[in-house]
């Protein structure tokens, strides 16, 4: 079987003040199904950009972008495309259409031309797995930033995609609704084995991903584990972005010649090594 | 320019079923060029607290007074206090609206009835402590500039009016960490040049426990702990019982503790850590 998501050598192109801007330049990404993938860098990166690649929002000025085989330049699959891939956005209250939770998750597979059954089916489902049942009736505009974000979540599930492209789907919540986000979305990962591409500039968010990606420049400049990519603690420093503190710490002690390893994460993997020297 | 809040208490949608208690009972004293940061998690009534001090929003009960001005009293006119207090809302870039980034910084001291000469000089200084360049943007539009840039056109039309106080309500929301780390490197120096009072709304501990005076910490309408960031990161209990993060550093010192580790509890950066833990291996090595 081929990969869920295949990205192959894409150049993305727009003017701007007259002047031509490569958003994307040379880009190739392969993800498996079931995968769970982070891509960083600040904003401009083009990270972005690639996002909205994966769902036919944006074609590629070159190159090609494959969903399941699909190409998003053949106009014909594009609400196959839609309906496989779907996507989370940044600012929860552009993204709620209704204004009764339920009826919002219904929106799209109404869209879709699904029977009522199954629509009910689908929604009772989608709010289930992001726990959001209790507010079934309620009115979206009295809900948190975080809720309002599961709802949204729940839309896309009910759409019963194979992969959900989250855009910064954080970047304007407090940290409580960050909690709640991040792990709703990686309970989409482990139990639904849904696909996942997750595209923030929290760190912190990418240390249980499978494979962190980082951008800059409409390029992928590093590309691993989270332990490959946070252990190269100057180039991230040099591109302005954050390491987790403890990694950072284990970084400042190694240069004074305290020997620990280069991919601490957490506290508690400090605590440990911290230990052992006692 | 000094600010006392007293017993003061703000009830939304009173006397019906939507009644909530956004404030109760707080009180405060803020002396004149103290740098402080208030922090609490979303619904603590931090945005409440500081949309009373330009007197958006007039208290249920309880005084606001400013220099000796009680605000919340009626004859007082609001032109006077809104020249005095600077308010920054959230997204403060979703309220650009003029054609270019000269109007729009221009509006506010335009509506003061400023001369054209004075209002040059404050739209000249006040991109300049926002660093954004003068001559290169004044004639752009601002809806063409990138998400930091934006903000800070929009930061700088609230310093063209001269505040005292200038409170910033989640000044680096949905900002990358580069952009995060400027803006609050020049809010700093805003501080330092011109000593205004400033009042950091955040959530986020450590971006202003390296630059505060005092932190305010609330917690369901009500001050829950005050004082310099040293003493308030010492009560990592309470701050993890009402939801708001500590910095890992706190949270790696605390868990040390619990390993038989004992290093000084009342830091917070990856430099302090470093300095700490080489002192505790090398006091060993020494031993």
């Amino acid at each position: 079987m081929g990969p869920m998501i295949d990205v192959q050598d894409i150049i993305f192109k727009y003017s701007s003040l007259d002047e031509e801007i490569k958003a994307l330049d040379g880009v190739n990404i392969q993800v498996k199904k079931g995968e769970f993938v982070v891509i960083i860098g600040h904003n401009g990166s083009g990270k972005s950009t690639l996002a909205k690649h994966m769902n036919a929002l944006l074609i590629p000025s070159q190159g090609d972008v494959l969903i399941k085989g699909m190409n998003t330049k053949d106009e014909s699959k594009i609400w196959d495309i839609r309906q496989i891939a779907g996507m989370v956005f940044q600012n929860p209250d552009n993204q709620i259409v209704a204004t009764i939770v339920e009826e919002d998750v219904a929106f799209g597979p109404e869209n879709l031309g699904i029977a009522p059954k199954e629509i009910r089916n689908r929604v009772d489902e989608a709010l289930n797995i992001v726990d959001m049942v209790e507010y079934s009736k309620k009115a979206p505009h009295l809900l948190s930033g975080g809720q309002k974000q599961r709802i949204a979540i729940a839309g896309v599930i009910a759409m019963r995609p194979d992969c959900i492209i989250f855009d910064e789907p954080t970047a304007m919540l407090d940290p409580s609704g960050r909690k709640e986000v991040i792990n709703t979305i990686e309970k989409l990962n482990a139990e639904e084995n849904i696909t996942i591409i997750h595209i923030t500039h929290f760190m912190e968010e990418a240390v249980n991903a499978d494979r962190v990606i980082v951008m800059e420049q409409g390029k992928i400049i590093l590309e691993g584990s989270p332990r490959e990519v946070f252990s190269q603690v100057e180039t991230l420093k040099e591109l302005g972005l954050d390491v987790p503190q403890v990694t950072d710490l284990a970084y400042e002690l190694n240069k004074e010649g305290i020997d620990l390893p280069k991919d601490i994460l957490t506290v508690d993997e400090m605590v440990m090594e911290l230990c052992q020297l006692k | 320019m000094s600010i006392k809040i007293e017993n003061l208490t703000y009830i939304y949608n009173p006397k019906t079923p939507f009644e909530t208690k956004a404030l109760d009972n707080v009180n405060l004293e803020i002396k004149k060029g103290e740098f402080i940061g208030l922090i609490g998690h979303t619904g603590s009534g931090k945005s409440t607290l500081t949309q009373h001090l330009n007197g958006l929003i007039k208290p249920t009960t309880g005084k606001i007074i400013i220099d000796d001005l009680d605000i919340t009293n009626p004859s007082v006119k609001l032109v006077e206090v809104r020249k005095k207090v600077g308010l920054v809302f959230q997204y403060p870039e979703h309220q650009l609206f003029e054609e270019t980034v000269y109007k729009d910084i221009a509006f506010g001291p335009l509506n003061l009835g400023l001369k054209e000469e004075e209002i040059e000089i404050r739209v000249k200084e006040a991109m300049e402590a926002v660093k954004l360049p003068y001559e290169e943007l004044k004639d752009r539009s601002p809806f063409e500039l990138s998400g930091g840039q934006k903000r800070r056109v929009a930061i700088a039309g609230v310093l063209a009016m001269k505040p005292e106080v200038l409170i910033l309500d989640e000044p680096t929301a949905g900002l990358d960490p580069k952009s995060r780390d400027e803006i609050l490197e020049e809010v700093k120096l805003l501080h330092e040049k011109y000593k205004i009072t400033i009042i950091l709304v955040s959530h986020s501990m450590e971006d202003i426990a390296k630059l505060v005076d005092r932190i305010i910490v609330m917690h369901r309408g009500k001050v829950r702990l005050i004082g310099e960031p040293r003493e308030i990161f010492k009560q990592a209990n309470v701050l993890e019982s009402i939801g708001l993060g500590i910095p890992q550093i706190t949270h790696l010192i605390n868990k040390l503790k619990t390993h038989g580790i004992y290093l000084r509890d009342d830091i917070f950066t990856v430099e302090e850590a470093r300095e700490e833990i080489l002192k505790w291996i090398r006091g060993k090595e020494n031993a």
